[in-house]
């Protein structure tokens, strides 16, 4: 795949070459496709001059560099008490119900992958969510289902 | 509210001159800026509540030529949500204060380390860092401050797992000792300080050590942002003196129903509504890092320490057995009573688990399980069995 390592390329060029570059550029793919694929792990053990079992367990450590495909756009709810507490449940519910896919689950197009996450730091205005880097906050049904549509929309 | 006075300190508006007391501050020597630390009694906002001014002035003494100031912006800890609201509101006084330790300290380089759900800051975070290093280049100290991005890691906010991850590795605490002002980033002496630490550093350098004595008690100087959320009516930030007593707080903070409040996170301690009264919340009594829950009658404790258990589980980086194997043994053994699987005494056997976890896990986090665990199981039994 001649862009994934064009890609690794430029996201070494800009973050250096060594031990320490490493998340920043794993990070930077994840910005870019979503998901880590085995050929990008190799391709960057290539680039910096390590081992691609080095690489491979580096990025399963965290939880932010999926390592199975996902989709373009990625939401992560809060499952944390405060979240739980103030209507998680139905937050999952309601987007199960709007892009047919369970917690875990890619839909068919590869637009949407729904996850749970740990807190958010938005405890004060739960439920909280992330899509890709973006939170939300404050969510309740009708909330969720306007940013959702809105997604499906772009 | 009623009971507790509000401060505004750590939020209060910049100075007109951009970075004038950070200016000011670069005018003392080291010494100068260690002693008024020193003398402040500030200590760690971050949880554990080690003295400021002793980590800075061990980091001082060593002789490396090499030193790191690195801030801790990993916020991971259930209930916590106040240095987000410091890096968006007042961003430039977690950098002066940086600043200060570099010059107290002789680093010439520091990171903030952002956990990756605040990923989304980044760009004003790097427009105010511009302004900084322009400042400091004008007051002729040679200061760097990179900022490193976390990929969603609770662990990685435990000091020596910080390290590892900037370092490019598995974020995997390392034994201790040697303590990081020997041996931290990259193996230098390096100073590690929570966001908020940093900021009352600069309110130091700005009051002087004398005002900032008259806020808090002798045990917890200073005032203290506390992230409150759960079951009360004003959810949010406060920056409130230390040394309340719970009772206060939740006359102030409760929705009048308040059954128990969570103090300090999932890693801190559930303190019963009997107890609200002698309980105060301070290094003399119970510490927070500023995470105060509150739960309602309505709530099931079972839920909560349910909640609590499943989160350490899945954030344990996995490398001791105790802690590994220990939250996975703990979740399956407090569904196994509620289910009617073991009998109620089962729950003495899990308590003796988490004791041992106390004592033989690697790092804070497998070590301060047994914190939620003994006091919700202890204070709410029959919750976790019927
Ligand atoms: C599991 C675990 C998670 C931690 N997370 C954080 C955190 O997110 N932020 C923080 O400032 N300190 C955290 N700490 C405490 C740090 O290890 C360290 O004590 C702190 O950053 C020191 O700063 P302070 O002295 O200013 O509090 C954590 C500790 C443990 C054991
Ligand atoms: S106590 Fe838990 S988190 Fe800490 S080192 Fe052991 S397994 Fe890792
Ligand atoms: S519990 Fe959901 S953001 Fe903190």
């Amino acid at each position: 795949m001649p862009e994934i390592k064009e890609l690794v390329k430029q996201l070494a060029d800009k973050h250096g070459r060594n031990r320490e570059s490493l998340l920043p550029i794993l990070q930077g793919i994840i910005t870019e496709e979503q998901s880590i694929s085995d050929v990008a792990m190799s391709e960057v053990a290539e680039e910096l001059n390590m081992s691609a079992a080095l690489v491979y367990g580096t990025a399963t450590f965290y939880s932010f560099l999926d390592t199975e495909p996902r989709g373009t756009y990625v939401i992560r709810i809060c499952k944390t008490i405060t979240c739980d507490m103030k209507g998680k449940k139905q937050m999952i519910q309601t987007i199960e119900d709007l892009l047919k896919i369970k917690v875990g689950e890619t839909t068919k197009d590869n637009k949407f992958t729904l996850l749970e996450t740990n807190c958010l730091g938005w405890c004060h205005k739960g439920p909280a969510m992330l899509i890709n880097s973006t939170p939300y906050d404050s969510l309740d049904v009708n909330k969720i289902t306007e940013i959702i549509m809105e997604y499906i929309r772009k | 509210m009623k009971n507790l006075k509000r401060v505004d300190i750590i939020f209060g508006a910049y100075t007109q001159e951009k970075y004038k007391v950070l200016g000011e501050t670069l005018k003392k020597s080291s010494d100068q800026i260690i002693s008024e630390v020193t003398d402040s009694g500030l200590k760690g906002r971050g949880g554990a509540g080690f003295p400021t001014g002793l980590k800075w002035k061990y980091t001082a003494n060593e002789a490396d030529p090499i030193k790191y100031v690195v801030c801790n912006a990993d916020e991971g800890e259930p209930g916590t949500f106040k240095d987000r609201e410091i890096l968006t509101r007042v961003p430039r006084k977690v950098f002066s204060g940086m600043a200060i330790c570099a010059k107290a300290i002789g680093a010439k380089k520091g990171y903030l380390y952002l956990r990756g759900e605040y990923v989304y800051m980044l760009p004003d975070l790097m427009a105010e860092l511009e302004l900084f290093h322009k400042c400091v280049k004008e007051n002729n100290l040679d200061f760097e401050i990179k900022i490193s991005m976390g990929s969603g890691a609770y662990i990685c906010g435990e000091e020596s797992a910080l390290f590892e991850s900037i370092e490019g590795k598995r974020g995997e605490p390392r034994n201790k000792p040697p303590y990081p002002t020997v041996s931290g980033l990259f193996g230098k002496p390096t100073v590690i300080n929570n966001v908020e630490t940093f900021v009352n550093t600069l309110m130091i350098m700005r009051l002087g050590a004398d005002e900032f004595k008259t806020l808090g008690t002798s045990d917890s100087r200073g005032s203290k942002l506390f992230s409150v959320s759960g079951d009360t009516p004003v959810a949010g930030i406060f920056e409130l003196e230390l040394g309340m007593s719970l009772e206060d707080f939740v006359e102030d903070f409760g929705d009048g129903d308040t059954k128990a409040v969570q103090v300090g996170g999932a890693s801190g301690f559930c303190v019963p509504r009997k107890k609200f009264k002698d309980t105060i919340i301070g290094f003399e009594g119970v510490p927070t890092g500023g995470s105060m829950m509150l739960f309602n009658s309505s709530r099931s404790m079972y839920n909560v320490l349910k909640n609590y258990v499943e989160f350490f589980e899945e954030e344990s980086c996995g490398q001791c057995t105790p802690c590994r194997v220990g939250c996975q043994q703990l979740k399956l053994g407090i569904e196994a009573v509620k289910k009617g699987e073991k009998s109620a005494t089962y729950l003495d056997t899990l308590q003796k688990l988490a004791d041992t976890m106390k004592v033989s896990a690697k790092c804070g986090l497998g070590q301060s399980v047994a914190n939620s665990f003994s006091s919700i199981v202890d204070n709410f039994k029959e919750e976790m069995i019927y």
